[in-house]
């Protein structure tokens, strides 16, 4: 792994190995936080800083590390970083830290972290790691903003809380999709947008359990 | 008693862990090929589920709520920042006992349960039903109520995933749409189906 250049570790995950649509981690304490766009900004930010540190951590303790422990080590050391985070976010963002109510904490379980840190810092230098945790954190940001966007701009009219388009109730034109606001529509998003990027990136395309032989029009006749 | 039968509705339809709160879905998703496995799984979140969420409320109110060092002549002391690390080792702890008590007496159960004993660790469905329990201030009968019926609604959805699942792998679906895509289509159609429930209260 010495000639992965850090660009390629910081980018990869983004688009063409993405966390959620490809490797199917961290999905979720994800989801519930993407009603409005300001709450998910907040839940990338910590995801993302818990992701780097974490890495950054594990790799540099990686040699001191007996296996048959690892994962008590590497649960502890994400545990620590998490409450770090929680208690900064009552300090200074009570409000958004009351709407997340206990997804902050679920980032220890968000598989991701755990992945990385199993997957990758266990094996690489400290700098490294660190760039992956921040890229792997990017990539799990930009699929959770494209679906809060989403989700906030045609379920309530607004984003970041700012109206751009007045509901009917308030005197304006713009009549509300109440779906959008619910569970149901972040999987509908989700599974959409993996279509969409698998639409571009053809060679993420999962082959197929099952394959249905050809129709033969002739034995009809 | 009536108060704990609506505690339990409302944990299994109304609040359902996976298709309400999308908690445990890196399991959910990977592990909902067959249903057999899925149907393993869902024991297994049920038994560890209605064990931690109880010892977890204990070790919540009687040692990190602020002021529960009382007895201990501390009354200043407020231990609850403390919690994430707590849950998450008790979590480890127990299913690592679990796993030693099974093998020991029952090795059926054990064999069967096989390698989704130690995954549940990271399941986040169990810290999140920890959390639950302490944010809302569950006491120690409803929280053992709050366990049992989270964990049944989780493996409700699992299996039913599952079900799903195996007959959906002889359909003609798009490309870029197999696999992970349709699956979340899918699990997007039950959760708009378990809403229906969202009305009813005992």
């Amino acid at each position: 792994m010495a000639e992965t250049s850090a660009k390629q570790v910081l980018f990869e995950p983004v688009f063409n190995n993405n966390p959620i649509a490809l490797q199917i981690l961290g999905i979720c304490s994800a989801l519930a936080v993407t009603t409005s766009l300001s709450v998910t900004l907040v839940m990338c930010a910590s995801v993302i800083a818990v992701t780097a540190f974490s890495n950054l951590a594990v790799s540099l303790v990686r040699m001191q590390i007996p296996n048959s422990i690892r994962i008590i080590v590497q649960m502890t050391i994400i545990a620590s970083l998490v409450i770090v985070v929680d208690q900064v976010l009552k300090a200074y963002a009570y409000e958004i830290s009351k709407q997340l109510s206990v997804f902050v904490g679920l980032i220890i379980t968000n598989c991701i972290v755990m992945g990385r840190a199993e997957g990758f810092a266990m094996n690489n230098g400290p700098w490294l790691s660190f760039l992956d945790g921040i890229g792997n954190g990017l990539g799990y940001s930009v699929l959770l903003l494209i679906v809060a966007f989403c989700r906030e701009l045609i379920g309530a009219g607004s984003l970041m809380g700012y109206t751009l388009m007045p509901l009917v109730n308030e005197g304006g034109w713009y009549v509300p999709n109440g779906l959008l606001l619910l569970p149901p529509s972040a999987f509908f998003i989700i599974g959409l947008l993996i279509w969409g990027l698998r639409a571009w990136k053809p060679e993420q395309v999962e082959a197929p359990d099952y394959k249905m032989s050809r129709h033969k029009v002739k034995e009809a006749f | 008693m009536e108060h704990y039968i609506s505690l339990i509705i409302k944990a299994i339809f109304v609040e359902n862990m996976a298709l309400a709160f999308f908690l445990g879905m890196c399991t959910f998703l990977a592990i909902s090929k067959k249903v057999e496995a899925a149907f393993g799984l869902g024991i297994a979140v049920v038994v560890v589920l209605t064990l931690t969420v109880p010892v977890n409320n204990l070790i919540y109110n009687e040692i990190l709520r602020d002021g529960a060092l009382a007895w201990a002549g501390l009354p200043d002391v407020d231990l609850s920042f403390l919690g994430l690390l707590t849950y998450i080792g008790v979590i480890a702890a127990m299913v690592q006992i679990m796993e030693m008590v099974l093998d020991k007496y029952v090795p059926a159960l054990y064999a069967a349960l096989g390698v989704f004993l130690p995954l549940i660790t990271v399941n986040c469905a169990i810290l999140g039903a920890s959390l639950f329990m302490v944010e809302r201030d569950y006491t120690f009968g409803e929280s053992v109520v709050y366990g049992f019926g989270a964990g049944v609604g989780w493996a409700l959805a699992i299996v039913a995933l599952a079900g799903i699942r195996e007959k959906l792998k002889y359909s003609d679906v798009p490309e870029g749409l197999r696999g992970l895509g349709i699956t979340f289509i899918t699990v997007g159609l039950m959760s708009l189906g378990f809403m229906s429930f969202s009305g009813i209260s005992l």
